[in-house]
Formats: structure tokens, C-alpha cells, sequence
């Protein structure tokens, strides 16, 4: 069984119509903590702001989440779950991430090279230093692209599997054993973003 | 690299794809599934679908086309018309929509905006923007139209983009109801003035007919992306054949696999 954890934090429709498209059978949508402990595998998606996430603390989500993690089911975080891998974000300096990758997420900044840079980051744009070894990114080329909208973005760190250049290098896609993150939106990201989540259904 | 976007069209009224010259002589160019699709395969960068008689004549959005279209669609995917309220927008983004355009509605009740992006996120709220010139003015002088273009607002294209972006639109489509339709080119000095004051991506429209225009629209107009219907439905061109030709004169763009 699939759980798609929904914190409210955007439209899920899209993602499990995708998963769905690709043929992956019990496809739950829910809030509930034993349902995310009891599934092989678990999707956090998610746009919006950071302050969402805290609905999963209070929900007794986190605590689920960190015990699905660590019996060793696959976790898939898109956009906003991948950024709460991360210790937290500045956009909600109060709320804390699963701490799973050490960092912070930061906003784009205004300007970089001298020129300013636009913000949110929107539009479809490459991946590149896509690690040889990541099994989310099994067939997935270096400058493939995908398409991504957001303000605020992961840092680059061991456990990051590809990255993308905005106003500098940030975290594409994440991946450490079980646990991994794609900051872009796979549902929306034609053929490499269905690989993406071809990869992860197959695991 | 972040590439400049290819946004493919579609009109449409009674559940069929229609295109205008300036708004108006509509002719029937297909079905909106089966056109959402192909454009996707030759490579378009997102879709947009815009019910463009729904405000006009105060009916809702036709969630069974945006289902239709939504199904098998692995692009972005904006709906728009017809849509007054945050109901009316959960509704387009169960029917499987990524982003709603507002324009009339933000325009009644600007609010709408904020409500709308406290759901759904900011990236998920389009203000779409009918900007028209006035006669002997400058461009900075240029005014909002609603309604499919029909009521003059009094509104000028600068302070209403501003004060979308205040209120939490994720971005902006303008179109010029002076160059729309007629495959003369954008109006690049339009476009230029409103990227320049604000931070969210500007999505350019009206006036393509080649890809030069393009060329044009990335350049000087300072497009973050642009729209074009007419130029695809005919099979003037298609979304592979621009690309190869925008990647030529150096703009950067997703080719298609």
C-alpha cells in the first residue's frame, strides 16, 4: 500500500492521478498515523508554505514518518516534503523539519552575479550532477529537464543526488537509502518525471 | 539553465476549441483533449485552457472538459474563466487543473487572489491581465479591460499587475487586445514595462505569428514565457519546430524527447 500524506498543503489530485496512470495499485490518500506506519511505501507532497508542514506534528505524522523510516519503507517527499527533510526552512523559522538531512532551506536571493533574479523560480529547467547511483534517478540523464515552482530551495549536501542551477547549485533531488526528495514536480514533468516516479514505484 | 516557456492555448466555448481575431470572428479549430495532448507531444511547455464565454455570459467553468483534459496530461495545466470564487476554483482543481487564470473576478474582488493562494499555494493563482493602449498615450498609460475584453476599467496594466503580485498571484498573463489575434507580434514594450515591475514571471500574449516574435518577446520584452493559440491550431507551426528555431537564436528552451 501507497499513503499520500495530505497536511493540506496543496492540490493532491495530480499525484495520484499520476501514480494511479502508472499502474500503482492501493493508492490511499490519508491524515491518519497508522496508515502511514502500515504502508511499503509513503509520498509527502506538498506546495505551498513551510508553515503547512506543522500539521504533522500535530497530527502525530512526524512520529509516523520516522518509524515507517526507520522499519525501512520508501519515503518520497515532492516540492515542500522534500524540504521538510531538512532541519527547517526560513520561511517558517518555528516550525521544525524531520532533521533527516542537515540544513537549512533558504529563499532564492534577490539578486546573484550582480543581475537580479526573479523569484519564484518557475519553469522547467535541468538536473544536473545526477548521481551514477541513485535509484530514483535510474535512466535519468544529466540535463534532463523538469519542471519546478517555488520560492525557497534545499541546500546542496552528501546526500544530494542531483541538482539544478538557479542563483547557484540546489537540491534537485535527494537520496540516502530509503529516504529521498525531488524539489521539482514529477507529476508534471513529462517523460523524466514519470521515470522519477516509475523508479520509486518499482523499488 | 531555466529555459523560457512555450505555452500552448486553448480557447474554448461550448466544449470546442474556437480562436478570434481581436477578440471577436470566431472560428472552430478541434477538440480541447485531443488538442491539449498533441501540443504536449510536439513539446508545448504548459497548457492553458480559457473557457472564454463563461464570465461573459455568468456560467461556471466546464469541469467535464477540464477532466477530459486533465486525464493523461503530465504538463502544467491552467484553467480559466468562469471562475468568481474559491469554490468555483476548488472545483477546477479537483476536475485535475494546476493553476486557475483569474481576471474579471480578481478585478470585482481582488481578495480573491489571497483566498485562492492560501489553498492552493501562490503558484497555483494566475491573474490574467487584457491590457489595451490609449490612443496618444504612452504604454505606461495602457488600460485593464474585463470581460473578454469588453468593459474598460479605468484600471492602468502597471499599478493592477503591482498590486496582483501584493496580493499573492504566482503570475502574471498579460495579454494585448491590440496585437491579439493578428500574428504581428507581441506588444513587446507592454510586456517589457510590467516583467520590470514586478518579481513574479510574466507570461507574454498576443501577436505571435512567427518565431521571430518570440525571439522578440524573450529579448526585449523581457518574457518569462509566452502564450499562442491560433499559430498552433492551424498548423502554422508546432511547439518542436519553434523550439529548434528559438534554440537557434540562442533562447534558451526545452526540446522535446
Amino acid at each position: 500500500m501507497i499513503a499520500v500524506i495530505d497536511y493540506k498543503a496543496g492540490n493532491l489530485t495530480s499525484v495520484v492521478k499520476t501514480l494511479d496512470y502508472l499502474g500503482a495499485r492501493e493508492v490511499v490518500v490519508t491524515q491518519d498515523p497508522a496508515v502511514v506506519v502500515a504502508a511499503s511505501k509513503v509520498v509527502l507532497p506538498g506546495v505551498g508554505h513551510f508553515q503547512a508542514t506543522s500539521l504533522l506534528q500535530e497530527r502525530g505524522l512526524t512520529d509516523a514518518i520516522r518509524q515507517s523510516v526507520a522499519k525501512g519503507s520508501w519515503f518520497l517527499g515532492i516540492c515542500v516534503g522534500l524540504q521538510w527533510l531538512f532541519d527547517g526552512s526560513t520561511e517558517a523559522p518555528g516550525v521544525a523539519g524531520l532533521g533527516h538531512f542537515a540544513g537549512q532551506c533558504e529563499r532564492f536571493p534577490a539578486l546573484y552575479d550582480g543581475a537580479e533574479l526573479k523569484s519564484p523560480h518557475v519553469g522547467w529547467n535541468s538536473l544536473e550532477r545526477v548521481r551514477s547511483d541513485s535509484r530514483l534517478m535510474r535512466g535519468i540523464e544529466g540535463g534532463g529537464f523538469v519542471y519546478y515552482t517555488h520560492s525557497w530551495r534545499a541546500p546542496v549536501t552528501h546526500a544530494t543526488a542531483a541538482v539544478t542551477e538557479y542563483g547557484g547549485a540546489f537540491t534537485g533531488v535527494v537520496e540516502k537509502e530509503n529516504v529521498m526528495g525531488v524539489q521539482f514536480h514529477p507529476e508534471k514533468s513529462s517523460a523524466v518525471g514519470l521515470q522519477v516516479l516509475k523508479n520509486f514505484l518499482e523499488l | 539553465m531555466l529555459t523560457k516557456r512555450i505555452i500552448a492555448c486553448l480557447d474554448v466555448r461550448g466544449g470546442r476549441v474556437v480562436k478570434g481575431v481581436q477578440f471577436v470572428d470566431i472560428v472552430d479549430a478541434g477538440d480541447p483533449a485531443e488538442l491539449a495532448h498533441r501540443h504536449a507531444a510536439a513539446g508545448a511547455d504548459e497548457i492553458v485552457l480559457l473557457d472564454i464565454t463563461a464570465t461573459h455570459e455568468g456560467r461556471g467553468t466546464l469541469l467535464d472538459t477540464v477532466k477530459r483534459t486533465a486525464a493523461a496530461l503530465f504538463v502544467p495545466f491552467t484553467v480559466g474563466g468562469g471562475i468568481r470564487n474559491a469554490e468555483d476554483a476548488s472545483a477546477v482543481f479537483d476536475a485535475g487543473a494546476d493553476k486557475v487564470s483569474i481576471n474579471s473576478s480578481a478585478i470585482a474582488r481582488p481578495e480573491l487572489i489571497g483566498e485562492i493562494g492560501r489553498s492552493f499555494g501562490a503558484q497555483a493563482v494566475i491573474v490574467a491581465i487584457d491590457a489595451r493602449r490609449v490612443e496618444g498615450r504612452g504604454v505606461d498609460e495602457a488600460e485593464v479591460f474585463v470581460s473578454g475584453g469588453r468593459k474598460a476599467t479605468g484600471l492602468r496594466v502597471l499599478d493592477w499587475a503591482r498590486e496582483a503580485e501584493e496580493r499573492g498571484a504566482g503570475e502574471i498573463l498579460l495579454t494585448s487586445m491590440d496585437t491579439d489575434g493578428m500574428r504581428g507580434g507581441f506588444d513587446c514594450e507592454l510586456t517589457a514595462m510590467v516583467s520590470g515591475a514586478v518579481q513574479i514571471p510574466v507570461i507574454a500574449s498576443g501577436g505571435a505569428g512567427t518565431a521571430g516574435h518570440f525571439v522578440e518577446v524573450f529579448g526585449r520584452g523581457r518574457a518569462d514565457a509566452a502564450l499562442a493559440a491560433s499559430i498552433f491550431h492551424f498548423g502554422v507551426t508546432d511547439s518542436r519546430e519553434l523550439k529548434s528555431e528559438l534554440q537557434r537564436a540562442g533562447v534558451p528552451v526545452r526540446l522535446p524527447c
